[in-house]
């Protein structure tokens, strides 16, 4: 019961960490129509901004200036790079982000060196916050959570309640129109992706140090954020925060189990001891697959709901 | 687009037979070039070019393949290197079985690849293929992020992180040959690099490959014609996943050991950045993107860290200037060359290419100062230029590699202005030649 509840917990705080990334990235795309592969980027730029400014200034600044300077980032690269490639349609767009990421990645490198950046939780926040069965629930976790549920309120508040949501989301379908009514729909578009932007730098802040601050925590997240965008449906923001908190779940309480796939079947029957690939697969414990899950479930609801959970759309 | 494409497609046989030279003479060159780096003194080839040249071989492979899907599907994959791999690790176990006794020659132990390539491709074309365009490049990426963690979770198959390792002196051979040498095996791949290149050309001139061009262009239309364009989605992805499992294979064959690797979203990156900067648009594009960035890739990461860096700013350059890739840039010339009016361009091109140097030079020396600030500091390496150690905390070099950055940017963006009104002057008379006659 306890390990149920922590790592419910737990994976709350994955999720909703996911959630910040992907659901930039899912704004995005619905509005442009590009798949930026440079977001998990953006996200470790995010991280290694947010070290260098709580180095030298502190926490709470860093909280505010690094995700602002992933914005400003996000902006020079829609202004002075998507829109030259945009007359060569999406696939191009999607490259150019494509090519982005080695460069940020290299950079990266370049400026900061290959090795962790010491990145660590402000003094202020790493007490317990509250134990539960004796098991400690760090503060900064629920740091982590009281932000990101900001963040969510603050979004929908943005789309769903003020005039700038409402041309947003009417640009998002019928652009043409939108232009036509009088709005600057290029500059709506270099908002939404700076906006985008801006997210994975906040979760880059506060993930950055949550997790580790290096130059692979692009490569790493990278993949996930787009299984979750995929997952909840392309285009669907209440899909991909489903999506989010499932596969936060999934990765965080695949670590505590133990069981595989043999001892499912072991009521039943038993299986043989095999010594082949098979037999490897049937009695690997769950714990080592965890990584894998997220794929394979991406894989299965696509075989059953081509459009993911709450996709309305195709492409 | 689609009128362009019509008239490529009835003047194909022409443009087919125009450029039949160009197979007898490549092979011919491919066979040849290994000797002309033959060491003579010492009467051996030189393991570095034999090598290079084998691998250059096998990427050929895999990025036409990969372009059967990108460029001839219009299909973005991002999985590619799974077939690959699979083609490797087949190919592995194939060669462990054959020392064991199973009568298969060396010659077509490939074909063991590419139908393990094949199977694979079946199997995850199934399911992706039922989507097109942006999902279908997102499902492909999970599908190669799936079967890379896989390879590293799973022992009895890809032996984990240190791979699987076999022997491919096997002594079964058509030819009697021992394969112990580099040289041999470079030879088998020519040989089967040059059988699947010409299959793959044979494929687009089917009617499957015409096919798949169309649901490219205008997928709703192919849908009218009467052809279910996923079937073709479909068949194109599993003929690429054949193809690059035969290039797996070879690589397999080469290195004698296969790790998870080779079937990695760096190596399906690769195959994107091959194709593309070769250009998409023409059938031997591809062939120059992996001889280009194979070679260059040798070359420059024996000399500097940054390789990543000139690769991705090559390619967002080409994304966005030359969305054709090189291909592209050769094949527009092409009526400026019928026209004679080629040297019209000499000096304009003059013109260009020394701020153009200038831009690159100055840029590469900004990346390998900044890069040997952190990186190689920490390599304990240093920056040896024209036989002097320059010294990078000095801001003499910085200036030099800044100044030539904003110099040769500068003079590039005035005289690219001036070159782009001579090119439109050009094409434009070429029209009106046309017009005439």
């Amino acid at each position: 019961m306890e390990i149920v509840l922590v790592s419910l917990l737990n994976g709350l705080v994955y999720g909703m960490l996911l959630f910040m990334l992907a659901s930039g990235l899912t704004l995005i795309f619905s509005m442009m129509g590009v798949l930026n592969f440079a977001h998990a980027s953006i996200y470790m730029i995010g991280a290694y901004l947010a070290f260098e400014v709580s180095r030298w200034i502190g926490f709470i600044p860093a909280l505010i200036i690094a995700p602002i300077l992933c914005g400003a980032i996000g902006a020079a690269i829609e202004i002075w790079g998507l829109r030259r490639v945009h007359h060569n349609g999406h696939v191009a767009e999607l490259l150019f982000t494509f090519g982005l990421v080695f460069i940020i990645q290299r950079g990266v490198q370049m400026i900061w060196g290959m090795l962790p950046m010491p990145y660590r939780v402000p003094e202020w926040l790493d007490f317990p916050l509250f134990s539960i069965y004796g098991a400690n629930f760090p503060a900064y976790r629920g740091f982590m959570l009281l932000i990101s549920a900001g963040m969510l309120v603050a979004i929908w508040l943005l789309l769903k309640k003020t005039r700038v949501g409402l041309i947003i989301q009417a640009a998002l379908t019928h652009p043409h129109m939108v232009s036509a009514l009088g709005h600057n729909v290029p500059m709506v578009f270099t908002g939404v992706f700076a906006g985008g932007c801006a997210l994975a730098g906040l979760a880059g802040v506060i993930g950055g140090n949550y997790l580790t601050t290096e130059s692979s925590m692009a490569d790493a997240m990278g993949p996930i954020v787009f299984v979750v965008v995929v997952f909840g449906g392309l285009g669907s923001l209440g899909g991909c925060f489903i999506a989010s908190i499932i596969m936060g779940m999934i990765q965080t309480f695949a670590v505590v189990f133990d069981y595989t796939i043999a001892d499912i079947f072991k009521p039943i029957f038993t299986i043989p001891r095999m010594d082949n690939l098979l037999g490897e697969i049937l009695t690997v414990p769950m714990s080592r697959i965890g990584p894998l899950l997220p794929y394979a479930l991406m894989i299965l609801i696509l075989l059953v709901r081509p459009r993911g959970l709450m996709g309305t759309r195709d492409t | 687009m689609s009128q362009t494409t019509m008239a490529s497609a009835s003047s194909a046989p022409a443009a087919a037979r125009r450029t039949a030279w160009a197979w007898p003479v490549l092979l011919a060159v491919a066979i040849a070039l290994p000797w002309c780096f033959y060491d003579f003194t010492a009467g051996r080839h030189s393991g570095f070019m034999v090598s290079m040249l084998s691998q250059t071989g096998m990427m050929i492979i895999f990025a036409l393949s990969y372009n059967m899907l990108m460029g001839q599907s219009g299909l973005l994959s991002f999985c590619h290197a799974v077939f690959f791999g699979m083609g490797g690790y087949v190919t592995i176990h194939t060669l462990e079985a054959v020392g064991k006794g199973m009568p298969i020659p060396m010659e077509l132990i490939p074909l063991c690849g590419g139908a393990a390539g094949l199977a694979t491709a079946i199997v995850y074309g199934y399911m992706a293929t039922k989507q097109r365009a942006t999902a279908f490049a997102m499902i492909t990426l999970g599908i190669g992020e799936l079967m890379a963690t896989a390879a590293l979770m799973f022992h009895h198959f890809f032996g984990g992180e240190g791979g699987v390792t076999s022997n491919r002196m096997i002594e079964r051979s058509l030819f009697g040959l021992e394969y112990g040498q580099g040289i041999e095996v470079y030879y088998l791949i020519v040989g089967w690099t040059f059988l699947a290149v010409l299959l793959m050309y044979f494929l687009t001139q089917t009617p499957l490959g015409r096919m798949a061009n169309a649901t490219r262009d205008n997928y709703e239309r192919a849908q009218f014609v009467g052809y279910d364009p996923r079937v073709i989605r479909f068949l194109q992805f599993s003929l690429a996943g054949l193809f690059a499992g035969i290039g797996g294979s070879l690589y397999a064959v080469t290195y004698e050991i296969v790790t998870f690797d080779a079937l990695s979203g760096a190596l399906s990156a690769n195959a994107l950045l091959m194709a593309y900067i070769g250009g998409i648009t023409a059938f031997g594009g591809p062939i120059l993107g992996a001889v280009l960035i194979t070679v260059l890739q040798s070359g420059v990461s024996l000399l500097s860290n940054s390789w990543l860096v000139y690769v991705g700013v090559l390619f967002i350059t080409m994304v966005t200037f030359a969305p054709e890739g090189i291909a592209g840039i050769i094949t527009a010339h092409g009526p400026v060359k019928r026209a004679g009016m080629l040297g019209r361009l000499a000096v304009p091109y003059v013109r260009v290419i020394v701020p153009g140097l200038l831009l690159v030079l100055g840029f590469v020396g900004l990346v390998e100062l900044l890069s040997f600030l952190t990186i190689g500091a920490a390599q304990g390496k240093k920056l040896v230029l024209f036989g002097s150690v320059l010294n990078i905390n000095s801001a003499m070099p910085w200036t030099v590699a800044i100044g030539m950055l904003v110099i040769g940017g500068g003079w590039l963006r005035f005289e690219s202005v001036s070159f782009g009104r001579v090119w439109d002057d050009i094409t434009s008379e070429i029209k009106a030649r046309e017009k005439r006659s």
